[in-house]
């Protein structure tokens, strides 16, 4: 199984790409191949990223494993370095794991237009970028993937998407771009200040900003620091966030919630940390300030949300602030609990939007208030639901839980050098944005739940949960619980490596 | 004593303009349904030439001639190369076009070549008399190919407007060219370049450079002297637009690379603030002015007069601090990567204007369902130029904002703010052609769609280009490659 160690990311990453070429060439008529195709690409990835899982060495400490280094584009120093620790493989698993539940969900949900194709092709697509830029370990690499995922992601939302789609996709697409486009300067940056010149993120995070001034350093952060932030989304660059969520088909905001936000967030903890390690320092209260922003700004606005999934969208905003929260105290708990939080978040705020799609494909309507007595029409749907809101509202014994309250507790006690009364007070404040949280969360339940069935729906013939949503769901919700059980399945994993990422960035800011 | 002459060295040159005078025989000889003969000619040709290009690229020694000025080096032969390819591509665009239409076959391909016999001469050339020559023999052709369609008010002004306005250039530059000769006593770079590295060089060397290089910025349509090429490029026919913004355009920057590197470099401070005033200009404001465009052929003459800036932009600080290796590959990289693009969008303008007879931008509406493959290929082509990876684009944009890093002054730094935000800004009007394509529907186009297959000339075209931009995209190395081994040292 040597030819794994060197090739299982490869595969993992180019799998995708491969499907989709054959999707390509697979008339349009024929829509179960095509399905299919997808299907089982997909699920073949899923197989690389469980063996993946199996060979994986839990106790190697900064080191990188599956590491692939080949000569890429000699010119400019760029070279195609592939690798994981203990911090993409969550995420990296995450990400096969929903994309093959978002295949089986489109089953026969394809939105309309009704072109299985293009919708899968670009599915797959997505699944290369992503997957890809949890894998890459070379700045150039890393800037291809991760803009890789903007294009299909344009048009997943422009086609497929709602009545404001035009509007939303190209919000989307230029904020985005605009934030990449300063992340990609300060890549360059860090190539011409590191010494010797590379794009490697393992050696950059090795000479960790040395010999740096404080002034550059800063500066070069803050290029990084906008290319992360827009995509995660902090406040105040949120606002392409509830567009394109509410526009985006089902899938498309599944994926984009479960997955894309999360390549910010990774970014963060991938590149700005570990390189600059000072510079994270010296911003660490501010992004800690903008993160707390955004928790009870997004909270609050959940509260005046009339759309679930616009309800849903803000609270992907508030919930990636406990995320960012937990970076910014450059401690080994906190950034241990963010990435607990992106993967809890990626599971149920992803079966959140499939319930919210579901619920718009039976009824028509996202309206909360137009929607009432679920759990008597559909009961199914609606304890499906009250689970998800549950969890999402960090209830114990679920999932949501270890992302949250860890992250809260976390900024009880920052890394050293950063105030530690400015950080009590951002967990005190997040902690309300909790309580915020099952306000708003438990109010829309309630609302569309509980009560009589509204007079326009009475004899409206409703499908209860079927079969693809079934198999699409049940893993998830069976993770959830897991996870909520048993966190340590992640901990385990991402521990060694960010206890290695929270001693050198120490021993920088010392 | 006789000038040494070498054959291998010349041979491009040679075949092609053997080519051309077939070409121009030929065609007395075909009969009207014949005619179409000439463009296989002309093709053959073209292939052929690019044959002593590569024997010469693998032989790698570098050849000087005339004494000095004109010299075949790996510069000058990837140049070459790259001209041929775009000549075959606007070759391949053409055929069909030119062969529907009540044209003149013989004399359409006569003048194509002649054009593509000066780039290639001016890929070599390094004096500035063969360069002015060169220069000539690529812009006087297209004078004429602009007005082809004749019975055509918009092809008579296309014409005529680039005529007025190329002669008027032509004089400028050459006036500032005798300012040069008179003070430096030779019209031979190398000994430019000397004169450039003397102390005391007198401010009208300023004023010469200044003129020279504004002859130039007519040439490849840089703002403020851009007046002309949206009228030129509307009114072309269009496979004749499409060799005006790639290959005619990529002769003008051909010429100040070679100006200014063999030449005028040591006088930084006389044409480094032009370059950089002509960059920023071009790029902002053809990007502004694309932005409120409604035909495509327009849209893509400000998006290509937005592109020269970006071009432009890394030779504005070339001699600053260790950048001039990296601006030069980036000039050379960017020209490359832009043929394919460029040639790529207009061949998919030609490929549907033959079902819509129509050049509106709003007739793109819902290509995506009536012709997806048109469609695909034009978006890839459209983000390509936007610069979104993991196309080609991408890599062009990264290896100018690598030498204004390199560069590092604060002139540099400003130049690649407004690089980026430019960058930004192009998205939307590029995005927008997609959008529309994609998520309009077709009954909003507003043109009666005649169905049309593309020709297999169109076809190759196309997928050439689109091969070049996807794999470039992925794989730069190849490029890149080109654009290290161009350098002269």
């Amino acid at each position: 199984m040597d030819w794994f160690d060197s090739w299982g990311l490869t595969l993992a990453v180019f799998l995708p790409s491969v499907g989709m070429a054959i999707v390509l060439f697979i008339p349009s008529a024929q829509e179960l191949a095509l399905k299919m195709t997808a299907l089982l690409t997909t699920l073949a990835t899923l197989a690389v990223g469980i063996a993946l899982l199996a060979r994986f060495d839990f106790d190697m400490r900064g080191a990188l494993q599956y590491d692939v280094n080949k000569s890429w584009i000699d010119v400019i120093n760029s070279r195609y370095h592939m690798g994981i620790d203990g911090i993409a493989l969550p995420l990296l698993l995450l990400t096969m794991v929903i994309t093959v539940m978002c295949v089986i969900y489109s089953w026969d949900h394809f939105p309309e237009p009704h072109t299985p194709k293009a919708f899968l092709a670009l599915i797959l697509l997505l699944e290369t970028g992503m997957n890809g830029t949890f894998c890459a370990q070379d700045l150039i690499l890393f800037f291809i993937f991760f803009e890789l995922v903007l294009l299909p992601m344009f048009f997943m939302i422009g086609v497929w998407g709602g009545p404001n789609r035009e509007y939303a996709s190209i919000k989307f697409f230029l904020f985005t771009l605009f934030g990449s486009a300063l992340m990609l300067l300060s890549f360059l940056a860090l190539f011409f200040l590191s010494d010797p010149q590379t794009f490697d993120i393992p050696r950059l995070a090795a000479q960790g900003g040395a010999g740096l001034a404080a002034s550059t350093q800063n500066l070069v952060f803050v290029g990084l620091f906008l290319g992360f932030a827009i995509k995660v989304p902090m406040f105040p660059f949120h606002t392409w966030l509830p567009d394109a969520h509410t526009e985006a088909p089902t899938v498309g905001s599944v994926l984009l919630a479960a997955i894309l936000l999360k390549l910010g967030s990774y970014g963060f903890i991938r590149i700005a940390l570990p390189i600059l390690p000072q510079a994270a320092r010296d911003w660490a209260p501010w992004i800690g300030l903008l993160a707390v922003i955004g928790i009870i700004y997004g909270a609050l606005c959940c509260l005046a949300q009339r759309d679930m999934k616009r309800l849903i969208a803000f609270s992907s905003v508030s919930h990636m602030g406990f995320i960012m929260l937990g970076i910014a105290t450059l401690t080994n708990f906190g950034i241990n609990a963010a990435i607990f939080g992106m993967v809890a978040h990626g599971l149920i705020t992803g079966m959140l939007f499939f319930l919210a799609g579901s619920v718009q494909e039976r009824y028509e309507t996202r309206e909360i208030s137009s929607l009432g007595g679920m759990l008597v029409q559909v009961p199914r749907l609606a304890w499906i639901l009250g689970f998800c809101v549950m969890a999402s509202l960090g209830l114990p014994g679920l999932a949501g839980f270890w992302g949250e309250f860890p992250s809260i507790l976390s900024a009880y006690n920052p890394a050293a050098g950063i105030s530690e009364i400015t950080f009590r007070v951002y967990m005190v404040v997040s902690a309300v944005g909790t309580v915020l949280a099952a306000g708003y969360l438990l109010y829309m339940f309630q609302r569309v739940a509980f009560g009589t069935v509204k007079a326009q729906f009475q004899n409206l013939h409703v499908h209860d949960v079927h079969w693809p949503e079934w198999f699409a769901w049940t893993p998830l919700l069976l993770l959830i619980v897991a996870l909520g059980i048993y966190p340590n399945f992640i901990f385990r994993i991402t521990d060694p490596a960010v206890s290695g990422l929270a001693q050198s960035v120490a021993k920088v800011i010392g | 004593m006789t000038p040494r002459f070498d054959y291998h060295a010349l041979a491009p040159e040679l075949i092609l303009t053997g080519t051309i005078v077939v070409v121009l025989v030929a065609d007395f000889f075909f009969s009207d349904r014949e005619r179409f003969q000439t463009s296989r000619l002309a093709t053959i040709g073209v292939l052929a030439s690019l044959v002593p290009v590569l024997t010469l690229a693998i032989d790698g020694t570098t050849r000087s001639l005339f004494g000095g000025a004109f010299v075949v080096d790996n510069y000058a032969l990837a140049l070459k190369g790259f001209f041929l390819l775009v000549a075959y591509i606007t070759l391949l665009v053409s055929v069909d076009y030119i062969g529907e239409g009540d044209y003149y076959q013989g004399e359409y391909y006569f003048l194509l070549l002649s054009s593509v016999l000066g780039m290639i001469v001016m890929a070599s050339a390094r004096d500035l008399i063969s360069i002015f020559v060169a220069l000539e023999l690529i812009s006087v052709p297209t004078y004429v190919l602009a007005g082809w369609r004749k019975h055509d008010t918009k092809s008579n002004e296309a014409a005529i407007k680039y005529y007025l306005f190329g002669v008027l250039s032509s004089a400028v530059m050459l006036y500032g060219m005798s300012l040069i000769f008179g003070l430096s006593g030779s019209t031979l770079l190398r000994d430019i370049g000397e004169y450039a590295r003397g102390v005391d060089i007198p401010p009208l060397f300023a004023v010469a450079i200044f003129l020279t290089l504004v002859g130039f910025a007519f040439k490849i349509s840089a703002v403020p002297f851009h007046f002309w090429a949206p009228d030129t490029y509307e009114g072309s026919p269009t496979p004749v637009t499409a060799f005006l913004s790639v290959a005619s355009k990529a002769g003008g920057f051909v010429a100040i690379l070679s100006l200014v590197f063999f030449g005028f470099f040591r006088t930084q401070e006389a044409w480094q603030p032009i370059l950089w005033a002509l960059a920023a200009g071009s790029m902002t404001l053809g990007n502004l002015t694309a932005l409120r465009q409604t035909n495509i052929v327009r849209l893509l003459a400000y998006s290509s007069i937005a592109q020269g800036g970006f071009i432009l932009a890394p030779l504005a600080v070339a001699a600053e601090g260790n950048a001039a290796r990296s601006a030069f590959e980036a000039v050379v990289i960017y020209l490359l990567i832009y043929g394919a693009m460029n040639l790529g969008a207009f061949a998919v303008v030609i490929a549907v204007a033959r079902r819509t007879r129509s050049g509106e931008i709003a007739s793109y509406s819902g290509l995506g369902q009536t012709e997806p493959v048109l469609a695909l290929l034009m978006s890839a082509f459209l983000f390509a130029l936007a610069g979104v990876p993991p196309l080609a684009g991408w890599f062009a944009k990264f290896v100018m904002f690598r030498a204004i890093f390199n560069a590092g002054t604060a002139a540099a730094y400003t130049l690649g703010v407004i690089a980026a935000v430019n960058s930004v800004i192009a998205i939307f009007y590029y995005a927008g052609i997609a959008r529309r394509m994609w998520f309009r529907d077709p009954s909003e186009a507003g043109v009666e769609q005649v169905p049309a297959r593309t020709p297999p000339a169109l076809a190759i075209a196309l997928g050439l280009s689109a091969a070049v931009v996807l794999v470039i995209g992925v794989y730069p190395q190849l490029f890149a490659r080109i654009g290290e081994g161009a350098f002269p040292g």
